[in-house]
């Protein structure tokens, strides 16, 4: 983790064709040279394309089209375009609104102590201390394990009966009866949203702490010799100077938590009362039911919103940083 | 600025980092000690926080119960084949992506990165489909395809980071000496980017090994299950049996966590000079 990090990518690349002016005889040699590279480079690409081809964009656009159609496990005899009828089904459905605004909280109640907490970790590990290589390994174990598995640690800890939660509350005088985390509508997404708190940490932590290692120390210098107090330094030199790699990483990691259903999944899989059902884990269920169409149709809808999202937030930040110049 | 720091300031550095830090591991602590208690000892009040004695009870029943064996040579074998044929096919595209101008490289770039944003399990009834028409359902070279199909972007992106760092001067000398381009990269490019193709191997390992929804979806039999989706199967009967369940999640987690801890550095840097650049 150097500050070198900044321009790793941005290194130039070769230019095909080095000088401007060719003798006549060497054209000939230059094109075999470039058609050469040309085949190359596209031996090279080809067994990547053809993967992601066959086994990503051939499937998400084979499920496009059947978003529009009749289309289920479970009854394949009728197999008819449908219009806007899955789409309709959907939005008649009250349960959508419910796994909506689900969605919604389970987002931004996970993003928002994430970016918090992890941006104090990342100032604090800005120090050198003794052990901070250590710390940092120790830190980063939750991104060894799949988010699936996290919920299942989550869940024996929430558990109603001998869960640890409850006892440590207990223990502490917090609770008097034992909490039903799980079986409760409100305590379940509580439940969810603190085990996703807990794994997404680091994620910010660490993108952050790489941002403020790419301010320049000499901005540091000159802000103290004007005499700059450490908070005042904080909000009016390193948050702007590192307010696009923020804005960013809290965009990516929107999408992200979105679409993120294993946690929820192992946890309550969606229950009680799909209370804490998201899109994704609704979408997953109708799936296994079979139905297709609806599924697809779902999909549909979770990339227009994702994508309307993104142009609002990107078109925010380009005003922002607009008005600041 | 950075240099100085107030006595009080320092306190509640360390304070809170120590904090993190048992907050951090307290999960990972309690599913340990659980899988070490017995059974009479997991279900009785109060409860303990470290185990009156220690048994392995969990994992002999784990292992008698179940087919456990025989999902963790299936994970064993898809994880390692996958990881092993994107690794590969990912160094390609990524020398390509790094070394490389031509008119068509962001749009490559987009395709690849469009597949991070969306979540592959929304084409996960299509992908079924596909399967069945290749016969490639309950298969674990079926299941292997897909997750090196998975894989291939984060990694193409990953390792082109690392190839930027690596001067174009050596494999042109060594083209001059008369090395293919092919030859050029395995025998001078790669002995460098060695700790970078190894953090990348891991990361995707790591990440076919953790795989849920698409094994759930594709492997139906018994005998090819993957431990997730055996883990799914057991957390959706009514009475979890926590005791070998803890012992099953010990299992999963531990070996990732050792190969995270030797990679973590690297995957850091690979996924932070995207995102920092922007």
């Amino acid at each position: 983790m150097s500050r070198r990090m900044t321009n790793v990518t941005g290194r130039p690349a070769i230019r095909a064709g080095a000088p401007r002016a060719f003798p006549p005889d060497r054209t000939r040699r230059r094109r075999q040279f470039s058609m050469r590279r040309g085949l190359t480079m596209l031996a090279f690409l080809l067994p990547a394309a053809l993967f992601v081809g066959v086994f990503t964009y051939y499937p998400m656009l084979a499920g496009s089209q059947m978003a529009f159609r009749n289309w289920n496990l479970n009854d394949l005899t009728n197999t008819d375009w449908v219009g806007l009828a899955n789409f309709r089904k959907i939005f008649a459905d009250p349960n959508f609104y419910v796994i909506l605004g689900n969605s919604v909280v389970w987002v931004v109640a996970s993003v928002v102590p994430q970016f918090i907490i992890g941006f104090a970790i990342a100032l604090w590990l800005r120090r050198k201390f003794v052990f901070r290589g250590l710390y940092q390994a120790l830190i980063f174990f939750p991104w060894a394990i799949s988010g699936f598995l996290i919920g299942i640690l989550f869940r024996w800890m929430f558990n109603g009966e001998f869960g640890v939660i409850n006892d440590l509350l207990s223990k502490t005088g917090l609770i008097d009866t034992p909490i039903p985390w799980l079986a409760q509508p409100g305590t379940a997404m509580v439940a969810v949203i603190i085990a996703n708190t807990w794994y997404g940490v680091t994620f910010f932590a660490i993108m952050i702490l790489a941002a403020l290692q790419s301010v320049p120390e000499e901005v540091y210098e000159a802000a103290a010799l004007d005499g700059s107090g450490k908070i005042r330094t904080l909000f009016s030199i390193t948050i702007p100077f590192i307010s696009t790699t923020l804005a960013l990483t809290v965009l990516l990691r929107v999408i992200w938590i979105f679409n993120f259903p294993d946690i929820i999944w192992a946890m309550t899989g969606g229950g009680p009362a799909n209370q804490t059902h998201i899109v994704t884990t609704w979408m997953i269920t109708i799936t296994q039911r079979g139905d297709y169409g609806q599924a697809s149709a779902l999909g549909l809808i979770v990339v227009a919103i994702l994508l309307v999202f993104a142009a609002f937030y990107l078109m925010a930040i380009r005003e922002r940083k607009g008005a600041n110049s | 600025m950075i240099n100085v720091e107030s006595r009080a300031a320092r306190i509640t550095r360390i304070v809170f980092l120590g904090l993190w830090l048992v907050i951090t591991l307290f999960p990972l602590y309690w599913i340990l000690i659980t899988s070490f208690k017995t059974p009479g000892a997991i279900f009785s009040y109060p409860l303990t926080y470290w185990p009156e004695e220690f048994s392995l009870i969990n994992y002999v029943t784990l292992f008698q119960k179940t087919d456990f064996g025989t999902y963790v040579v299936n994970s064993l074998i898809v994880a390692t084949a996958a990881a092993t044929i994107a690794t590969f096919i990912s160094m390609l595209s990524a020398y390509v992506l790094a070394r490389f101008e031509f008119r068509s490289k962001s749009a490559v770039l987009m395709a690849f990165l469009v597949t991070q944003m969306i979540p592959t399990f929304i084409a996960l009834g299509p992908l079924y489909l596909l399967m069945v028409k290749l016969d490639l359902v309950d298969s674990r070279f079926g299941l292997t395809l897909i997750y090196v199909a998975v894989s291939i972007p984060f990694c193409t992106i990953m390792l082109r980071g690392f190839f930027a760092n690596i001067p174009d001067a050596l494999e042109e000398a060594a083209m001059i000496d008369g090395c293919s381009r092919f030859g050029a990269l395995f025998r001078v490019i790669v002995p460098i980017m060695k700790p970078g193709i190894v953090a990348a191997f891991i990361f995707n390992f790591v990440n076919s090994w953790n795989e849920l929804f698409l094994s759930v979806t594709l492997m139906n039999k018994d005998e090819n299950k993957t431990i997730p989706t055996a883990l799914n199967g057991f957390i959706s009967s009514f009475n979890i049996d926590w005791g070998s369940m803890s012992a099953a999640a010990v299992l999963t987690i531990l070996p990732t966590m050792v190969l995270f801890a030797f990679a973590s550095r690297y995957i850091v840097q690979g996924l932070t000079a995207g995102a920092v650049k922007g």
